[in-house]
Order: C-alpha cells, then sequence, then structure tokens
C-alpha cells in the first residue's frame, strides 16, 4: 500500500513565552519541530507499510528550511520526502492550503491512504487534512486511535465523546490521527545519517500547471487575522496556605460556599 | 457571489446516540446576539432520524425557525452524508453565518462543507462578535498553545463559518411553551456516496456517565496522583458534585486513565464551571485545554508550580490530605 503522510514544522509552542511589556511572543530561539500529531501520523504510516509493505511518502508546504524536517521524517521510516514551496503560495489559509497540497498530492500520483495529525500545535485548526479529503474527493476519518487494515477496507476508532466509534472506508481514505494511537520512534544514528543524504524533491508553483493562482496565497484565503493580541492574563487568585491540608480544604469550602460555587 | 443575498444566523444542532449537544443550545444563546446586530433570525438546522426531540430542544432554547433533514441515511454521523445534507441548505437557503460546535464531529464536519461551499471556517473559536463597521462576524480564537489569541474575519465570501468552543457560551433558560415554523426539507444523499460506515461504539464514558466536554464540573487529577487507584478519590468527588473526572497527559501516559478523560492540546479543551486541578503541574499545553475554566482551583504541594498562575484559588498542600476533606465538607453541605 502506498501512503502519503502530510506534516508541517511549528515552533515548539511549549516553548514560546509572552515578552508582557510589549505583549509579543518571543519566538527568537524558539525551536522548529516536526508537528507531534504529525509524528504520530508518520509512526502509523510506517508501522502500515512495515507489516503490510509499501511505501510511505511524507509532504510539507513550508519555506526551504522545512527540509531538515523531511529529512528527520525520512529518518523515522519514510521512502521519499517532498516540500511543496512557493513565495506565491505565503499567506494561504486553511482552505488555499488545502487546495496546494491536494493539487501536489494528485501530481505525487495515486495513494491508498493520506495521513495527517489531527492538527498542527501552531495553528491548531485541524481544517486541512478534512478540507484536502473535500478536494481530492475521498473519505475521511478524523480523530483516529486505531487502524486497522484487512485488503482494500481500513477500519479505525475515532475518539467520540461517546468513546470510540469504528468506521469503516475503502481506500483511499484521509485519516487524521490523535496522539494516543502510538509512540513515535526515535531515529537510530544509521538512519539519520542516511536520511542527511537524502534528496527532497521540490514542487514549486511553475509545476502544477493546473492550479488557480487566484484559489491560492492571501488572495485565494478567505479568512484573515485582523489582530493578534495576547490573552488577559488571568486575575491573580486566592493563595490558600495552611499549616495543614485539612484546614486548607475547610478554608477553600468556606470560599466556595461564599462565591455560591458549591 | 452577492454578499447581501446572505441573512441569518444559522447553528447547527449536534446530537449523538440519542442525545442533543450542550454546544448546539449554547450557540443559539450567542447566536441571537450575532443576528439582532443584523436584524436577522437564528434558524436551527437539525440533522437525522427521529430526532423530534432535538428540534424541540431547538425552539426551547431559542431557535425561530428549524431546518430540518430527516431520512435513514442520517442515522449515524457520516461526513458525506451530512455534509450533502447542509451544503444543499445553504445553497439554497443562503445563511450570512454558521455556527457549528467544536465537538470532534464538528471539526470533522465544518471543514468538509467550508472546503465545498469555497468559504472561510474559523476554528475552535472562543469569542464571538459583529464588526461595528462591516457587521462581519469578529471571530475570536486562540493559537500557538493559547499564547495568542487572533480575531478573524471572512469578509468575501458566504457564509462566514466558525466552530465554537463547547461550554464557552452559555445556554438560555428553556421555554418549552415557545413555537417556531419548521421547514422540513427532501434531501436524499445516495448511499453510494457516502464512503464512510459507522460499525460500532464502543463506550467509555466515566463512572458517574458524565462526559467531560459537557460537564460543569470537572476534576482532574496529574502526575500527583501517583496511582491509577487514587483517581478513586476524584471520581468520589466528581460523583458528589455531577461531574466528570478528567486527567492531564502526564496521568494518560501513565496509563492511569483513559485518552479519553485527557484535557489539554492532545486532549479535551473544557470549559466547565469549575474545573479542579488536583496534582497536575499546568503545562502550556494542559493549560490551552482548561484556562477558559469559570473557575479554577489547584491542589498542588509545589509552590512553584505553574497551575498556581492559572488558578483562582491554590491550594499549596498534599492533595490526599485536602481531597477527602473537601469531600466530607460538601456532603455536609449537601445533606443540609
Amino acid at each position: 500500500m502506498d501512503i502519503l503522510v502530510c506534516v508541517k514544522q511549528v515552533p515548539d509552542t511549549a516553548e514560546i513565552k509572552i515578552d508582557r511589556e510589549t505583549n509579543r511572543l518571543i519566538r527568537d530561539g524558539v525551536p522548529s519541530i516536526l508537528n507531534p500529531f504529525d509524528a504520530n501520523a508518520l509512526e502509523a504510516a510506517v508501522q502500515l507499510k512495515e507489516a503490510n509493505g509499501g511505501t510511505v511518502t511524507v509532504l510539507t508546504m513550508g519555506p526551504e528550511q522545512a527540509k531538515s524536517m523531511l529529512k528527520e521524517c525520512i529518518s523515522l521510516g519514510a521512502d521519499k520526502a517532498v516540500l511543496v514551496s512557493d513565495r506565491v503560495f505565503g499567506g494561504s489559509d486553511t482552505l488555499a492550503t488545502s487546495y496546494i497540497l491536494a493539487n501536489a498530492i494528485k501530481k505525487l500520483g495515486k495513494f491508498d491512504l493520506i495521513l495527517c495529525g489531527k492538527q498542527a500545535i501552531d495553528g491548531d485548526t485541524g481544517q486541512v487534512g478534512p478540507e484536502i479529503a473535500e478536494h481530492l474527493g475521498v473519505a475521511q476519518l478524523t480523530f483516529v486511535a486505531k487502524i486497522d487494515i484487512k485488503g482494500d477496507t481500513i477500519t479505525v476508532n475515532r475518539e467520540l465523546d461517546e468513546g470510540y466509534e469504528v468506521v469503516e472506508a475503502k481506500f483511499p481514505a484521509v485519516v487524521t490521527v490523535v496522539k494516543s494511537i502510538n509512540t513515535p520512534r526515535y531515529p537510530s544514528i544509521k538512519s539519520k545519517m542516511a536520511a542527511n543524504r537524502a534528496k527532497i524533491d521540490v514542487i514549486t508553483a511553475a509545476d502544477l500547471p493546473e492550479i488557480n493562482l487566484e484559489k491560492i496565497g492571501l488572495k485565494g484565503s478567505p479568512t484573515r487575522v485582523k489582530k493578534t493580541f495576547t490573552p488577559p492574563k488571568r486575575e491573580s487568585g486566592i493563595r490558600i496556605c495552611e499549616e495543614t491540608g485539612s484546614a486548607a480544604a475547610l478554608k477553600l469550602v468556606e470560599k466556595l460556599v461564599a462565591a455560591k460555587l458549591v | 457571489m452577492n454578499i447581501a443575498d446572505y441573512k441569518n444566523v444559522w447553528v447547527y444542532i449536534e446530537h449523538a446516540y440519542g442525545e442533543t449537544k450542550n454546544v448546539g443550545l449554547e450557540l443559539l444563546n450567542q447566536a441571537r446576539v450575532l443576528a439582532d446586530a443584523n436584524q436577522e433570525k437564528v434558524v436551527a438546522v437539525v440533522i437525522g432520524k427521529e430526532i423530534d426531540t432535538v428540534v424541540k430542544s431547538a425552539i426551547a432554547y431559542g431557535a425561530e425557525e428549524v431546518l430540518l433533514v430527516e431520512g435513514d441515511e442520517y442515522k449515524d454521523y457520516t461526513t458525506d452524508a451530512y455534509t450533502n445534507a447542509m451544503v444543499k441548505l445553504v445553497e439554497k437557503y443562503k445563511p450570512s453565518v454558521l455556527l457549528i460546535g467544536a465537538s470532534n464531529n464538528g471539526r470533522d464536519l465544518g471543514p468538509r462543507v467550508a472546503a465545498r461551499l469555497k468559504t472561510g471556517l474559523t476554528a475552535d473559536c472562543t469569542g464571538l462578535a459583529v464588526s461595528e463597521e462591516t457587521k462581519d462576524v469578529a471571530w475570536t480564537r486562540p493559537a500557538f498553545g493559547g499564547n495568542l489569541m487572533a480575531t478573524i474575519f471572512c469578509s468575501d465570501t458566504r457564509p462566514q463559518m466558525g466552530t465554537v468552543r463547547p461550554g464557552v457560551f452559555k445556554k438560555a433558560e428553556p421555554d418549552t411553551g415557545r413555537t417556531a415554523p419548521i421547514t422540513k426539507e427532501e434531501i436524499h444523499t445516495p448511499a453510494e456516496t457516502i464512503l464512510t460506515k459507522v460499525v460500532d461504539l464502543i463506550k467509555a464514558v466515566s463512572d458517574s456517565g458524565v462526559k467531560i466536554e459537557e460537564a460543569d464540573i470537572i476534576v482532574s487529577g496529574g502526575r500527583g496522583m501517583g496511582k491509577p487507584e487514587n483517581f478513586a478519590l476524584l471520581k468520589e468527588l466528581a460523583n458528589l458534585l455531577g461531574g466528570a473526572v478528567g486527567a492531564s497527559r502526564a496521568a494518560v501516559d501513565a496509563g492511569w486513565m483513559s485518552p479519553l478523560q485527557q484535557v489539554g492540546q492532545t486532549g479535551k479543551t473544557v470549559s466547565p464551571k469549575i474545573y479542579f486541578a488536583c496534582g497536575i503541574s499546568g503545562a502550556i499545553q494542559h493549560l490551552a485545554g482548561m484556562s477558559a475554566s469559570d473557575v479554577i482551583v489547584a491542589i498542588n504541594k509545589d509552590p512553584e508550580a505553574p497551575i498556581f498562575d492559572a488558578a483562582d484559588y491554590g491550594i499549596v498542600a498534599d492533595l490526599f490530605e485536602v481531597v477527602p476533606v473537601l469531600i466530607e465538607e460538601i456532603k455536609k453541605i449537601k445533606a443540609k
């Protein structure tokens, strides 16, 4: 089976700090990482390849520097990596991004499965996966915690409020995965060295002649960010420090009752 | 596209396994605010099979009109059938705004519908307002793990779409005496275009039966719980308060709790009335999932734990001393 994994290079949001004076994100020195949920998608793809044979291709859209992340993906088991990169793609929202990626996927060939993380940790939208599925006109299975393959049928467990919904579909399908699906492996020194020598294919707008330039970049993006701001800091709360835990509990109950919360 | 043709604020009323989700009812209330700003109507969209109770709830909670699509193919939620029904409704009636709850199925449906309609969708919003200047919806949402808020507009395409985080807006008081016109649309989705099939549900709700995303009160435990058996204490407190038990990533990674109970960027995003964080340090990813709670109570031995920066009530103490007393005291209050 041939699997494509969509990945994104993101700033490690756990390392982002806010400059309290200017209220801006401090991004300097924040490492760029493979989006953690995409690492789960890649691991799922590599496990499926190991069990069923086939190929794993990783695809990303981004600047030249995303190549380092693609090499990491190769060290983690991908056979091939493709970077979609062009200035005209800049400023794309999820609809435009998914349109570009869907066109790149069509150019790369036929895939049985397209795996994505449930969302990227910078934008946190979770929209690109389903929107790719729509552009390609294929089945989508989102928030997936388990994948079973039998022939050309995929059966998954989807995370819902009520529990895990078991859903099946025929290939091809877009699948977005949650963290609990697996634990991504670490690369070996050998696989890292081999990945360093790997060639990364680059797709530019010129390689996608069928793309409608009106549908990409800022111009092709129906949503526009008008304003960003740091969230108002929660007013500092009440600190309860007592000699014993039970005294603190009594004090808390007193406060909760006074605030009519209990 | 003539934007002036698009009118009214639609709310998708999600239901699953016979129950109406709170988030749709919450959105009816906020939709009222958006609709009033442009002298428009609040319209509920209900898709399913045998869904009279869902329609009744929508009307009781503020829908002025109901658009109903019923059929065997809508018995289970499937992306393809529900997208087809929603897109056909939008094409016929042309709403200005479409609100969808940011549940997992809402976040499955929203992007598929938006991509088919070639319109903008803003994900997981926590703020909805109308711009005084343009009369467009100002969608506000967290990004970068909650480090940054962004306000987004979709000015040139319709409908303006957003998924909205459960629990952020409050439901109106229901009025079961209200009436509203119900328009039933015959929209059929051919079986061969429905590419997925629901075959089973493996139920995994908390002991109290309260789902974490719908709970008014959540009692969560983290690494400080020490071992899985200790979660019984949190369950007792949650049951007493009619709430649900949650967990931090550390507790889930340790195998103490199901990933379905996980609160945070990796798991569920919640905004209950009270969130108890017990033995949770408060990593940014956890805060991203619960900082919109009305009241946060943190219990942790470590006075330096970042959870205290987010807490309304911070108790620096051993949770195993605090929680049992808390349970006893609340029992006493309940007995009164």
